[in-house]
C-alpha cells in the first residue's frame, strides 16, 4: 500500500480482513446433490492454454477480488476525483514528471544487467527531460532517438536467469510474481536510498510532508496512466488471461540479450 | 477476444502505402482476409476522431428481481455506454460482434465518428457476452435471433428509460456488426411490430447469411492446425514461442508498432497460422459464453449440476473443457436440446434456418431502410452468401474489394460511409412523436 491516506487505511485494512475471514468462512449453500457435468476434463489431453504456475490460486484470487472492491470504494474515486479537477494538459505534464523520475530505476537497472548502450541512452534521457523538458513535463528526447525502454529489478532478476516462481497477485499493485515482487522491494530500496542522499527538500522543514505528498500523486498518476479495471472485460476466465499475458509480458522484457538468444535458436535447428 | 489482439497487435501498425497492390482506388492496405481481420487498420489510415468525448456508462437493471450466483459477484448490470449531445439530435444503437462489449475498439471507434458528426450514440453488448446472458438475457441461452431480438430490445427501452430526461432525440437509428448486423436485422422487424423507436434506418456491417454457416466457418479455420482443435493449446503454445522468440532476437524496445509492423512484413505467421489463431480466438470467445450460460441455467454442462461455485474456486478445469468445445458441441448438444423442450416437434434443421437472413428476407428485400456494408473477401461468407447480399439488397449494398471480416471498418472510407448513411436521413428530418 503505497500511499493512502491513514482513514482510508483503516478503510483498506477492514475491507481486507472482511474478505479474508468471508473467503474462509464461505460455505457453499448446497442444499441439492451435485450430478456430474456432461464434460470433463479426463476427455481432452491438450496442453493447458496459458499456464502459468499458480499454486497460490485460492489467495491470489480472494486478493483479485480485493483489488477489485479497493479500486471501487477507494482508488477509483479518488482518481477521477483527480481526474476531474485537473485539466489533461496538467494531467500530461504531472505524468511526465513521474515517468522521468523512474527513468533512475530504469537506469540502475540496465547497469545492473550490463547493457551498455542502453544505460547511455537512458541516462541521456533523463538528462534531457529533466533539463530541456523541464523536468519531465516534456519529452525531447524521444523524439532526438532516446527511446523509453522500462527496466527494473524483477526483470534484472530474470535477466541474470532468476525464474519468476510462482505468480502472485498483491494487495493494490496488482499482478506480479515472487520474483517480481522481490524486485520490487529493491527498487523500492534504491530509490529511498538515493531519496535520503540527494534529500531535496532537507531544508524545508517539512520534508517528511512532501515525500508523502510525492508519493500519494505518484500512486494517484500510476493507476491514472493504467486503463485496466478488475473485471471490466466481463469475461469469465479474465483471472487466467491477466495472469498469462502478465507472465508472457515479463518473461518477453526480462529476456535473454539479442546474441544468447540467436545462438539458442540455432541450436534448436529453427531456419 | 481482446487479449489475442493484444498479443497479436491490433490496428496500430503503421503499414507502408505502396503495399497497395490493387489497381482499385480504395486504400485499404492489407491484401489478405486473415491478415486484415487480425491487424485492422493502420492508425495513420483511420480518421481523426475526438480523444475525449462527453460520454456516460450506463449500468441496466433489465431483470431487477434477478439473483446472481456468487461466482459473478462483480456483475452490476448491464454495461452499456452513451455518447450526448447538448441539443436535439438523431440517436444510433450499435450493437457489438460476437463477444464483444459495449466498449470494444470497433464500438468506442463507431461512436466517436457519430458523435463527432452530431449523433447520440448508445453501445450495446453482444448478446453472446456473459454479463448480457447473466443480467439481460430472458433465458439465458444466446443464439436464437428472434428470442437474442426481443432481449435487446428490452436492453434498448430499457437504456432509453435511463437517458430519455436528459437528451431531446429527433429519430431513432440502429447498426451492428458481425453477429451484431444479423440480430440489428431481426431487431429492426421487431421493431416493426412494437413501434417504440420506429428505425429510421438500420445498417449492417460485416453479417453473416447464416449464424450456422458462418460458426462452421470460423471452426474450419481451427480444424486445419496440426492435430486438429483438439490440439488447440499446442497450437497455442508454438505460437507464442514464435512470438516471443521474434522478439527477443529482434531487439524490440516493446510490444509497439514497430514490432508489430515486424511481424506482418516477417511473415512470422503462415496464412494457416493466422487463421488458426482467429479460430482460437472465436473459441475463447465461446468459452464464455458457455460457461456463462451452464452456470445460469444450471444444466450439468461442464459445470456438474447444482454445484455453487464461490468468487475464489478455481476454474481453470471449466475454461479448458469450455475452449475443448466446438460451435458444433454447443449446437447439437446444449442450444438444440434447450429449444426443442420448450417448441415439441422443432427440428434441427427448422433452428439452423431461423438463424439466418433468409428466414425475413422478404421484410428485408422490402423495407427501403437497410443498408449493408461487406467486403469481398470476408471470409465469414461463401461466395454463394456473397451472390445473395449483392442480389438481397442490390443497390442499398456497399461491397468493398478487400478488408476480410471487419478489418477496414476503422478506415476512413469505411467510416465517412457509416456516418453518411445515418446522416443522410438522420440530420435534415425532424420527427418522431417523442
Amino acid at each position: 500500500m503505497k500511499a493512502v491516506s491513514s482513514r482510508s487505511a483503516v478503510r483498506v485494512l477492514t475491507l481486507f480482513c472482511a474478505l479474508l475471514l468471508t473467503g474462509c468462512a464461505a460455505t457453499r449453500e448446497n442444499t441439492r446433490d451435485e450430478v456430474p457435468a456432461m464434460h470433463t476434463m479426463d476427455e481432452f489431453r491438450d496442453q493447458h492454454l496459458a499456464e502459468v504456475a499458480d499454486p497460490w490460486e485460492t489467495f491470489n484470487r480472494s486478493m483479485y477480488r480485493f483489488n477489485y472492491y479497493f479500486d471501487k470504494n477507494v482508488f477509483l474515486p479518488v482518481v477521477s476525483g483527480y481526474e476531474f479537477i485537473t485539466p489533461i494538459f496538467v494531467q500530461e505534464r504531472i505524468s511526465g514528471i513521474y515517468n522521468n523520475l523512474s527513468e533512475v530505476r530504469n537506469f540502475t537497472n540496465s547497469l545492473f544487467q550490463l547493457k551498455g548502450a542502453e544505460s547511455v541512452k537512458t541516462l541521456g534521457r533523463f538528462v534531457t527531460n529533466s533539463t530541456i523538458g523541464l523536468g519531465g513535463m516534456f519529452d525531447p528526447a524521444t523524439s532526438f532517438g532516446l527511446q523509453r525502454r522500462t527496466e527494473d529489478f524483477g526483470q534484472t532478476l530474470g535477466y541474470w536467469g532468476v525464474d519468476s516462481g510462482p505468480y502472485l497477485v498483491l494487495p493494490v499493485f496488482g499482478p506480479s510474481s515472487l520474483r517480481d515482487t522481490g524486485g520490487l522491494a529493491v527498487d523500492s530500496a534504491i530509490n529511498y536510498g538515493i531519496y535520503t542522499a540527494v534529500a531535496p527538500f532537507e531544508n524545508t522543514g517539512n520534508s517528511g510532508a512532501i515525500s508523502v505528498g510525492i508519493k500519494t500523486g505518484e500512486a494517484i498518476d500510476t493507476r491514472h496512466q493504467q486503463p485496466f479495471r478488475y473485471y471490466e472485460s466481463g469475461y469469465p476466465f479474465e483471472y487466467y488471461m491477466v495472469r498469462f499475458l502478465y507472465h508472457e509480458k515479463r518473461k518477453m522484457d526480462s529476456g535473454l540479450p539479442l546474441a544468447e538468444a540467436v545462438s539458442t535458436q540455432n541450436q534448436s535447428g529453427k531456419q | 477476444m481482446i487479449f489475442l489482439k493484444l498479443l497479436l497487435g491490433t490496428c496500430l501498425i503503421l503499414l507502408p502505402l505502396q503495399s497497395v497492390a490493387a489497381d482499385d482506388d480504395y486504400g485499404y492496405p492489407i491484401p489478405g482476409s486473415y491478415e486484415a481481420s487480425i491487424l485492422g487498420t493502420p492508425a495513420k489510415l483511420m480518421p481523426e476522431l475526438p480523444v475525449q468525448i462527453p460520454m456516460r456508462k450506463l449500468m441496466l437493471n433489465v431483470f431487477p428481481e434477478r439473483k446472481k450466483p456468487p461466482i459473478f459477484f462483480y456483475d452490476q448490470g448491464l454495461l452499456c455506454m452513451f455518447a450526448y449531445q447538448k441539443q436535439r439530435a438523431p440517436l444510433v444503437f450499435l450493437i457489438a460482434g460476437t463477444g464483444a462489449g459495449a466498449q470494444s475498439a470497433k464500438q468506442m471507434a463507431m461512436m466517436k465518428a457519430l458523435y463527432q458528426a452530431g449523433f447520440h450514440v448508445v453501445t450495446l453488448p453482444s448478446p453472446t457476452t456473459a454479463n448480457f446472458i447473466i443480467s439481460a438475457s430472458q433465458n439465458h441461452v444466446p443464439g436464437d435471433l428472434t428470442e437474442d431480438a426481443s432481449d435487446l430490445y428490452r436492453v434498448m427501452e430499457a437504456a432509453w428509460n435511463e437517458v430519455k430526461g436528459d437528451v431531446e432525440v429527433s429519430s431513432f437509428h440502429l447498426g451492428g456488426y458481425s453477429q451484431g448486423a444479423i440480430q440489428a436485422a431481426f431487431v429492426a422487424k421487431l421493431d416493426e411490430e412494437r413501434r417504440v423507436f420506429n428505425f429510421r434506418n438500420v445498417l449492417m456491417i460485416n453479417p453473416p447469411v447464416s449464424v450456422y454457416a458462418s460458426a462452421a466457418k470460423f471452426e474450419a479455420l481451427l480444424q486445419q492446425i496440426p492435430g486438429g482443435a483438439k490440439k488447440q493449446g499446442v497450437f497455442f503454445n508454438q505460437m507464442l514461442r514464435k512470438f516471443s522468440e521474434f522478439y527477443r532476437t529482434g531487439n524490440f524496445v516493446a510490444i509497439n508498432d514497430d514490432f508489430l509492423y515486424a511481424i506482418y512484413t516477417g511473415h512470422l505467421f503462415s496464412d494457416d497460422e493466422t487463421a488458426g489463431l482467429i479460430g482460437l480466438t472465436y473459441r475463447i470467445n465461446l468459452a464464455g459464453l458457455i460457461f456463462a450460460s451452464d452456470v445460469m441455467t444450471n444444466s450439468g454442462y461442464v459445470v456438474p449440476k447444482n454445484r455453487v461455485l464461490t468468487p475464489t474456486d478455481s476454474l481453470s478445469d471449466y475454461f479448458l473443457v469450455s475452449t475443448h468445445l466446438s460451435f458444433f458441441d454447443y449446437f447439437d448438444e446444449y442450444f438444440y436440446p434447450f429449444f426443442q423442450k420448450r417448441r415439441p416437434g422443432l427440428t434441427k434443421r427448422e433452428l439452423i434456418e431461423a438463424q439466418s437472413l433468409r428466414s425475413i428476407e422478404g421484410y428485408l428485400k422490402s423495407s427501403p431502410k437497410f443498408g449493408l456494408m461487406t467486403n469481398e473477401n470476408d471470409f465469414i461468407l461463401s461466395a454463394e452468401d456473397l451472390d445473395y447480399l449483392k442480389q438481397l439488397f442490390g443497390a442499398r449494398a456497399k461491397i468493398y474489394p478487400r478488408g476480410g471480416h471487419l478489418g477496414n471498418l476503422e478506415y476512413r472510407d469505411n467510416m465517412a460511409y457509416l456516418v453518411n448513411f445515418f446522416k443522410k436521413t438522420g440530420g435534415s428530418h425532424e420527427g418522431s412523436q417523442l
